[in-house]
């Protein structure tokens, strides 16, 4: 079950800056990206006014051009007036000079009003009367329809002349402008994606670092899937949330600043204005998103629970159906399931009206500014372009709230992602071993194994093992038996350097394997265990392992000596057949191969744990022969389950409850009577 | 993913019919809002224009903002209603299907398939549904709305919204193309990260044997890699949208008013004005349409997915059982008998038989035990007892009934059935063994008590911390192997049933404990009938009857002292275990 989103950090603050102190050189590219966000989003704040300019010019170059006007009437004003015989005319009707050019004949008109030229452009007698006419019975609005029926060359004259070069001047700065904009943004999607991935593949390899340097206690007190979870979940919720929300989290504070600045700049009252109706919404808003928060971690709770039942019922089915338990997992799945229904309608109801609210808000604050602006304008205390560029500011003040606020709560989600991936990060490493010099060559080993006192618990309090002492030569067979749960793979631990022992030493030909690396000590040892542990790949891959130069002609003959040839022979693919899901191999063969891998590598030690229950019987005869086999001149220690190993054993150790409790020969142990002759005798009871 | 849809329930169905007048309502309402808008502008504008006339739009404008408001919440709040009441209901459905399902269904769709299937799936449609419902209703309706309304006012200008709408389709067009498939690649790859690492985690103690650790980290690091690689390309392509959805709405707001500016400068006076509001109306209108396709490509985002969980979700709902329940419920005068008549099975899709005319009877108070190899059908064989497979051939009777006819709760009810893997819920040690129901009373704790002493559990059970109520741990991890296998023997004890059925229950027991165990129980059920498959010699040889089973064939079948002379096979694998003084002893 992915982690979801909204899980909260213990500490905000010191994983934030641990987060950002472990991008490394990635810090870098993260300002660069942050800057070119900033640099965007001021970009956005500048890009209303360019807008409002363009919008400017553009009107201006529709409203007909008043001063022309003047300027045609005053010329025909004129140029009626500055003749004598014009005089008598206009004498003749004082009050109404154009109602008594209109009555005269059209040679008078001619003389009154000759063609005369305005702004070059050349105006004739008719075209005079007739504008005169029309500014006759024009009232104070001009009226449009009125000015369209002038005549042709006065149109010319007054028509609205839209600056095109200046329309083109402020548009080129507006294209600039968007194209920087979604530039910058480009850049800097990009190089996040770059730093996003690159610090998730680097999180997620120190990881898979890291649990090859943690104690085998580690993972024997933790859950697997919660270290996957780590690995997967939360570097995933870092790398993804990352790229998305850090640099979309700076514009829109950017932007969100900036508006806010902007407006006081142009105009603090209609600022003052826009962010007091915005106010109300901003409080409301954060109250959901804080309501809705909490719908949604109870959700991701009720999800975890339904997701257990529901891989409990479904892993248990054939008890479950067995045992008519059915109806009873039922009514537990409807229990949670209700609970479900629940959280998921109420989260999704508060978040999802966020937005239709912060919408809301962004048309109020419209009005607000129109009404509160007009106010002004009438009073002329600001003009028209303040409002136009404020009904834009409102959208830009008002839409990034709602991501910062969304923002906020992503950060704390890659916080708490972070947080899990530092604690297993900050998990005590295996002891440091650089100051070991001693080695002891594969080579030189003997084989001579020698136990002194040795004292371990897997707790410092409770000691398990109590004083064990013994001499073992090379090619001896250790035969380690006692009932489940006896703590066998102890010994296993600590010979193989996993745990270290409490007091005591352990002598590997003369040497304490405290003074050895640990590294040194596997080479010295072959190791099967009981739990057939194949990776996805081919036979080949599996059987040679990590180790280089082998050929195939060695691990043929690795397969042949456990026996296993054949089977590998009638495989369509041979060795480089794939062992992951092959269902045509048995866990027996499995085991063959991990034997075949134990085979190839040569070593004077040999831990072997020999237990196959499931496996059937002819396959186990084999596996068995397979591993007398590799036991052959080698010093091993066996968990033995066979009676015919427990007999041939050079020494037996009995254990229960994590304790040695007797130690000796078959025989010896027999006569005891004691634990041990009791296991024996078990099985051949009635 | 309609045929998942069939799955709505009509007041579901009724909820979409509101939820989608409420949309179209809301369109109406969000693109009347422009044109209000455009009004104060003109207003504040015009000079002689009164604060009453201002304000008279500025609240026509509100009440707009305002009863949208309400469509948008009442939306929400159904849509809401809608996505969990659909996915509540079909999550219900797959799990009782699944419960449902023999063995068979479940080895085919794997239990994790299945677990992701009833969870993960089902979300995914629940976001399609919460998200995408509005979303698919609301965008084809705006974008057809806004435009009618722009459509036909200006060829030019309608033709700068056009290349913008292009623009954005084929962008987005590009970017599902690149992406969709590099997203099931990560899905592939994040398996491959898990399995490396759990191949890495579980085999731990390999890896440090073998000096394996920069082996194993050169494995990670290559599949870190591919899902490095592809997760770059994936959030380099998405870098794009962005920018080119602001670039594209941006500049077409922009080549809008280029386009406008220079119709102006040609048009005649009077048609500069209408030019003008066409303008304007065209840039809030276009946005709108450009919106609603980045509304529109959303949904082409979560689609796919969405579609694939549909697709899986309906492959459970429509499997079709392979074990049918029967219909006799009434009580049997014969008790503890199981007989096998001339049982063959093979699975339904192999062509090679598990089991070849097997017959064998046991009556009541008898042991028999069924021995042999691997693969030679022990398991399947005892499994045909309570019906988690069914005979292909032949019949298996319980108490003189066929099993197919039994009401499944009937023949459970006279079973106690111990798997091989033993299984603990995450509950106490006592709601462990009085698990399930035998058609009685539930076990109290006397019998709770009694079934795990005898199952050889008393002295572990009893050192836990808080007893018989100390609780098992997930996968029940906090007890071993073997106190797993006797807490799941307990539980088939506390339900007294007349069959036991011991599939390899005893294999992570001592030999002692082993012994002890059936020496126990053998006293306290003498009426019972035990059926039993063991690898151990040990285990099975004083059986009334052994079966041997090789190849799915019968190859022998008596006592052990009889099967030891005229079976060569089952001599074999005694012989395997014990030396022959040892078998003479026994």
């Amino acid at each position: 079950m992915p982690r979801h989103n909204t899980e909260k950090s213990k500490d905000f603050k010191k994983t934030t800056i641990r987060l950002f102190k472990s991008l490394n050189n990635w810090k870098y590219l993260l300002i660069v990206s942050i800057l070119l966000a900033l640099f965007g989003a001021a970009l956005s704040t500048i890009a209303p006014n360019k807008l409002s300019d363009v919008t400017n010019v553009i009107q201006d170059g529709i409203k007909p051009d008043t001063e022309k006007f003047k300027e045609v009437s005053e010329n025909i004003i004129k140029n009626a007036m500055t003749n004598s015989i014009k005089n008598e005319i206009v004498l003749s009707n004082p009050n109404n000079i154009i109602e008594s050019i209109n009555n005269l004949d059209i040679d008078k008109k001619m003389l009154i009003l000759p063609e005369i030229e305005i702004n070059k452009i050349k105006v004739s007698t008719l075209d005079q009367i007739s504008f005169m006419q029309t500014i006759e019975t024009l009232n104070s609005e001009t009226s449009l329809n009125k000015l369209n029926s002038l005549p042709e060359s006065i149109k010319k004259i007054i028509e609205p002349k839209l600056d095109t070069k200046e329309l083109e001047k402020r548009a080129m700065i507006l294209a600039i402008i968007y194209l920087l904009s979604s530039i910058f943004g480009y850049c800097q999607g990009i190089i996040m994606a770059y730093v996003a991935n690159g610090y998730s593949k680097r999180l997620r390899k120190d990881i898979s670092v890291k649990i090859n340097r943690l104690p085998l206690k580690y993972f024997d007190t933790h859950e697997t899937g919660d270290v996957l979870s780590r690995i997967t979940n939360d570097v995933d919720t870092i790398g993804i949330n990352m790229s998305d929300n850090i640099t979309s989290l700076v514009s829109n504070i950017t932007l969100f600043l900036g508006s806010i600045i902007m407006m006081f700049v142009t105009n603090w009252i209609m600022a003052l204005t826009a962010i007091l109706s915005s106010v109300l919404g901003f409080f409301l808003s954060f109250l959901l998103l804080k309501r809705s928060q909490k719908y949604f971690v109870e959700r991701q709770k009720v999800l975890g629970d339904i997701n257990s039942h529901i891989e409990e019922i479904y892993s248990g089915h054939n008890i479950v159906k067995a045992y008519n338990g059915e109806k009873e997992a039922l009514e537990e799945f409807d229990r949670i399931n209700d609970k479900l229904y629940n959280c998921n309608r109420k989260s999704q109801f508060l978040s999802g009206i966020m937005q239709p609210i912060m919408h809301f808000i962004g048309n109020f604050g419209y009005v607000a500014v129109c009404v509160v602006g007009a106010l002004l304008v009438m009073n002329d205390q600001t003009t028209f372009g303040t409002i136009v560029a404020f009904m834009i500011y409102i959208r830009l003040f008002t839409n990034p709230l709602s991501r910062i606020a969304q923002g906020m709560t992503t950060m704390q989600s890659i916080a708490a992602a972070g947080e899990r991936v530092f604690e297993f990060m900050d998990e005590k490493e295996l002891a440091d071993e650089s100051n070991l010099k001693e080695k002891l060559a594969v080579k030189d080993a003997k084989g001579n194994i020698e136990f002194k006192n040795v004292k371990f618990g897997y707790d410092e309090n409770r000691t398990i093992i109590k004083d064990f002492s013994a001499k073992i030569k090379s090619g001896q067979k250790i035969a380690i038996v006692g009932p489940t749960g006896a703590g066998k793979t102890t010994m296993v631990n600590l010979l193989m350097k996993f745990y270290d022992i409490n007091s005591g030493d352990i002598i590997i030909d003369g040497k304490s394997i405290k003074e050895l690396k640990r590294s040194n000590i596997h080479e010295l040892f072959v190791m099967v265990l009981q739990d057939t542990w194949l990776f996805d790949g081919t036979i080949y891959d599996n059987i040679k392992y990590n180790k280089k130069n082998i050929s195939k002609d060695q691990v043929w003959e690795a397969c042949k000596t456990v026996g296993i040839d054949h089977f590998i022979k009638t495989l369509p693919g041979g060795l480089d057949s794939n062992v992951g899901d092959n269902e045509a191999i048995s866990s027996g063969q499995k085991q063959l191969i991990t034997i075949a891998r134990g085979m190839i590598e040569d070593a004077p030690f040999l831990i072997l744990d020999e237990a196959t229950s499931n496996v059937d019987t002819r396959t186990e005869e084999l596996v068995q022969k397979a591993m007398d086999k590799l036991t052959e001149g080698k010093t091993s220690f066996i968990i033995a389950h066979r009676l015919s190993t427990i007999k041939n054993a050079d020494l037996i150790l009995v254990m229960d409850e994590g304790n040695i409790v007797e130690q000796g020969k078959h025989e010896e142990l027999l006569k005891k009577k004691g634990f041990y002759a009791n296991l024996y005798n078990s099985q051949f009871q009635k | 993913m309609f045929k998942l849809f069939k799955n709505l329930t009509n007041k579901d169905k009724k909820v979409i019919l509101i939820v989608a007048t409420l949309v179209v309502f809301s369109v109406f309402l969000d693109l009347r809002m422009p044109e209000y808008m455009s009004e104060i502008t003109k207003l504040v504008q015009t000079k002689d224009s009164t604060m009453k006339e201002i304000l008279n739009a500025g609240g026509h404008m509100l009440l707009c903002a305002i009863l949208s408001l309400v469509c948008t919440i009442t939306v929400g709040y159904f849509s809401s209603f809608l996505s969990a009441d659909f996915s509540k209901n079909i999550r219900r459905k797959i799990f009782t299907k699944v419960e449902s399902f023999g063995i068979a269904e479940i080895k085919k769709f794997q239990t994790s398939s299945l677990i992701t299937r009833t969870t993960n799936d089902v979300t995914q449609i629940e976001m399609l549904l919460s998200m995408g419902l509005q979303m698919m209703i609301k965008s084809p309706v705006m974008a057809i709305w806004a435009l009618v309304k722009i459509l036909g006012k200006s060829t030019e200008l309608s033709l700068v919204t056009g290349t913008g709408v292009v623009i954005i389709v084929i962008t987005n067009l590009f970017i599902i193309k690149m992406v969709t498939p590099r997203f099931s690649k990560i899905q592939k790859y994040t398996d491959q990260l898990n399995g490396v690492t759990r191949e890495n985690l579980t085999g731990i103690r390999v890896v440090h044997a073998f000096n394996a650790e920069k082996f194993q980290e050169g494995r990670f690091e290559d599949v870190n890699n591919d899902i490095t690689k592809t997760h770059l390309t994936i959030q380099k392509t998405f870098a794009l949208m962005d920018p080119i959805m602001n670039f594209v709405m941006h500049f077409q707001h922009l080549g809008i008013y280029v386009v406008g500016a220079m119709l102006i400068v040609k048009a005649g006076m009077m048609d500069k004005i209408t030019i003008f509001s066409n303008m304007v109306v065209f840039s809030s209108y276009g946005m709108q349409v450009i919106f609603s396709f980045l509304m529109l490509t959303m949904i082409f985002m979560i689609l796919p997915r969405a579609q694939v969980s549909a697709y899986r979700i309906n492959e459970i709902l429509e499997e079709d059982l392979s074990i049918k329940d029967g219909y006799y419920k009434g009580l049997t005068d014969k008790k503890g008998i199981v007989e096998f008549k001339n049982v063959s099975f093979k699975y339904p899709d192999a062509d090679e038989y598990i089991l070849k005319n097997i017959s064998f009877k046991v009556n009541q108070g008898e042991t028999i035990a069924f021995i042999g190899s691997t693969g030679s059908g022990k398991s399947t064989l005892i499994n045909l007892v309570p019906r988690l497979y069914d005979a292909t051939e032949g019949e298996v009777l319980v108490d003189g009934v066929n099993v197919k006819e039994y009401k499944l709760s009937t023949l459970n009810n006279k079973i106690g059935y111990i798997p091989q893997k033993a299984f603990m819920f995450t509950a106490s040690v006592k709601d462990n063994v009085a698990y399930g129901n035998n058609g009685r009373e539930k076990p109290n704790i006397e019998k709770v008590k009694e079934a795990i002493k005898v199952a050889q559990g008393k002295d572990f059970v009893e050192k836990m911390p808080d007893k018989y109520d100390t609780m098992i741990a997930r996968g029940g991890t906090n007890i071993s192997g073997g106190q797993k296998q006797r807490l799941s023997i307990a539980r088939a004890i506390a339900r007294d049933p007349e069959i036991y059925i011991f599939d390899d229950s005893f294999s992570a027991l001592d030999y002692q404990t082993d012994l002890k165990l059936r020496t126990e129980l053998k006293k306290y059920t003498k009426n019972a009938t035990s059926m039993i498959v063991a690898q151990r010699i040990g285990t099975i040889m004083n059986a009334d009857t052994i079966v041997v089973l090789d190849k799915g064939e019968c190859v022998g079948i008596g006592t052990h002292k009889e099967l030891l002379k005229k079976c060569d096979i089952y001599k074999e694998i005694a012989l395997s275990q014990l030396s022959e003084e040892e078998l003479e002893n026994a």
